[in-house]
């Protein structure tokens, strides 16, 4: 390992499996805490389906880049001996779940997204990065349709669901933006036919996402309208991340760091 | 749980109604009652069922019925239903001796 914090820096293609796998980490996670604690058992069961298509994901994407990064870490070093900063995950899946209006209004943001980049990616030069998404797209696309039921439903539900259907929509908008965000690692990697092109995606999930908001008869909130307790979210993919991301990663890594090889 | 969940936790839905879950296990095989679960709808009671009853490829489709459209009979009419039937040796295709050249019967 070459760099501060555990971070992989190069190739470029592990770089960017990990940002892909580092979502799906921490999403899982996220979703993980819901067990137990949905509004029915039947929920519970399904959050947690989600939580483990995504942990799979996780695996393949972060065993491929200790791969290519040749330094011999598997996906458990990668998963759970990395420091905060070396996480290149977006701000908007370590965010707090809050009410479950807010993890559905996430999981339509990010499930439409991730779709598309799979769907994408299954046709990617790089025949691995390419093979996990071929398997991923039916489990993502299961993901979106249960994001879609739940926000149409309580958006066209009763005043107190619409209520805070709204309220979550509005909460988690201001982070989607750092979704499409590019740089100079992932155009390069995009010319050589490795990596989707976020920049294109960007307007499908825009038809994709507005349909279901107008469906929930919800109102779609405006790109330069942050709300008041969030501004635009940016830095992720850079090892930046907001303050929800270090109590996440204590109870993700706790166990690991505290019973170094435990096993079960 | 954070405060902030604990305070917008949404509190547990009593009244979501039952459905009956019937599941094919493959292709030729009639749908088979696995189970029964909540859900608020038609539409999320299947894919409840898809996440309860289908988790180990248990199946190729489901149906899933309101519990309350199912008319079932009654264990008090247990006899009158299924009594009569039991002296009745001669609806069993027993008497017949089955030809060799058919074998899966």
């Amino acid at each position: 390992m070459n760099s501060s914090f555990g971070a992989v820096v190069e190739p470029p293609t592990a770089v960017y499996a990990v940002r892909l796998g580092d979502d799906a980490l921490i999403l899982a996670q996220r979703l993980g805490e819901w067990i137990s604690r949905a509004p029915q058992l039947e929920e519970d069961v399904a959050l947690a389906n989600l939580a483990l298509d995504l942990l799979g994901q996780a695996r393949m994407l972060l065993t491929y880049a200790g791969e290519l990064e040749g330094f011999g870490r598997t996906e458990d070093d990668l998963a759970y001996l990395r420091d905060e900063r070396a996480y290149t995950n977006v701000h908007l899946v370590e965010q707090q779940n809050g009410d479950f209006a807010e993890t559905m209004a996430r999981l339509l943001a990010f499930s439409t997204y991730q779709l598309l980049l799979y769907e994408g990616l299954a046709r990617s030069t790089d025949e691995t990065l390419a093979a996990i998404a071929a398997k991923a797209v039916k489990e993502v696309a299961y993901h979106r349709d249960h994001a879609t039921q739940w926000v149409v439903r309580l958006g066209d539900g009763t005043p107190e669901s619409h209520a805070r259907m709204q309220a979550g929509l509005d909460r988690v908008w201001p982070f989607t933006a750092e979704l499409f965000e590019t740089d100079p690692l992932e155009k390069s990697l995009t010319e050589q036919g490795i990596a989707v092109d976020r920049t294109v995606i960007r307007q499908a999930w825009q038809e994709y996402v507005s349909g279901v908001v107008a469906e929930a008869t919800l109102d779609q909130p405006t790109e330069s309208k942050p709300t008041e307790t969030r501004s635009a979210a940016r830095g992720g993919r850079q090892g930046i991340h907001s303050e929800a991301m270090g109590y996440l990663l204590a109870e993700l890594q706790h166990l690991v760091r505290s019973h170094p090889g435990a096993t079960w | 749980m954070s405060l902030v969940n604990a305070v917008n936790a949404v509190p547990p839905e009593p009244d979501w109604p039952l459905w009956e879950v019937f599941v094919r296990a493959r292709r030729g095989l009639s749908h088979v009652h696995a189970g029964s679960l909540h859900a608020p709808d038609a539409t999320m009671a299947l894919r409840n069922a898809r996440d309860l009853y289908t988790r180990r490829q248990e199946g190729v489709s489901i149906w899933v019925v309101a519990a309350t459209a199912i008319t079932a009979s009654s264990p008090d009419e247990k006899d009158p239903f299924f009594d009569p039937a039991a002296d009745k040796p001669y609806r069993h295709p027993t008497f017949y001796d089955v030809p060799k050249e058919a074998p899966h019967l």
